[in-house]
């Protein structure tokens, strides 16, 4: 697939690599929204980025690279970065403290994306630290409920 | 580069608990309260949850919340290094 030019970007920030199917699932996103034209820089800890790098040894759908944590928590604090998206993958408590930071230092749109087992509890935390943008499926190994959630966002940023 | 905590003095009050409890720990527990929004830095960590996010001060120790997406919501107490008395000039006490 030849993607279009990139015009906007986006972070993908991900949580514990623990459920299997948020690296899967991060690279997806990551294609979906480079068909869109929109650049996704990915953001995890040290295991998360090596399991993202070893899946796509080529960098095809790692888009702008990966960066640490908090090294990303940091430049968005200080005004360094910021994207046009940004999107929150979400399977726990300590996950939904970072798409509260995500929500207070951003100027970009949040979305999360909220898996794991569970889903009910952890989409009514996402709206009471104030995202009402949530994609959800209870999703730990298999990726494709979610999936199929994704694929019902018909675009990621408005035209 | 970001400060890391492993390098520090610190003492754990309170490990792998949710975001809200740890919250309301540092108030409960630290009688000289500040609160800061999410991002903001101290000892080279920026803070991470939902705010307000409470720093708590006892003698020459600064009391925060640190976050680890694999771990959870810590307790932690750090050594004031010169942070208090930037903490007491930039913010108002609760």
């Amino acid at each position: 697939m030849v993607y279009p030019v990139m015009t906007r970007d986006a972070l993908i920030m991900l949580g514990c690599p623990r459920f299997p199917v948020q690296t899967s699932l991060a690279i997806y996103l990551g294609h979906r929204l480079a068909g869109e034209g929109i650049s996704p820089v990915f953001a995890g800890n040290k295991s998360t980025v090596a399991l993202l790098e070893t899946a796509d040894p080529e960098g095809w759908y790692l888009g702008g690279g990966c960066m640490d944590l908090d090294e990303v928590i940091g430049a968005l604090s200080e005004g360094r970065l910021d994207f046009d998206l940004c999107v929150v993958f979400v399977h726990s408590d300590a996950d939904t403290a970072y798409l509260a930071t995500v929500l207070a230092l951003s100027g970009g749109l949040v979305v999360a994306i909220v898996f794991g087992r569970d889903v009910e509890g952890l989409e009514e935390r996402c709206r009471e630290v104030g995202c009402d943008r949530i994609v959800a499926a209870r999703a730990v190994h298999n990726p494709l409920p979610l999936k199929e959630k994704i694929d019902g966002v018909k675009r990621w940023l408005p035209v | 580069m970001a400060a890391c905590v492993e390098e520090m003095d610190y003492e754990i009050l309170l490990s792998r608990r949710p975001i809200d409890e740890c919250s309301k720990f540092i108030q409960k527990r630290c009688r000289e309260v500040y609160f800061v929004d999410p991002g903001f830095k101290i000892l080279g960590l920026h803070l991470i949850g939902v705010p307000p996010i409470p720093i708590g001060i006892e003698d020459e120790h600064v009391v925060i919340i640190y976050v680890k997406p694999c771990h959870g919501a810590f307790v932690l107490k750090l050594p004031g290094d010169g942070e208090i008395e930037r903490i007491r000039s930039e913010l108002k006490k609760s």
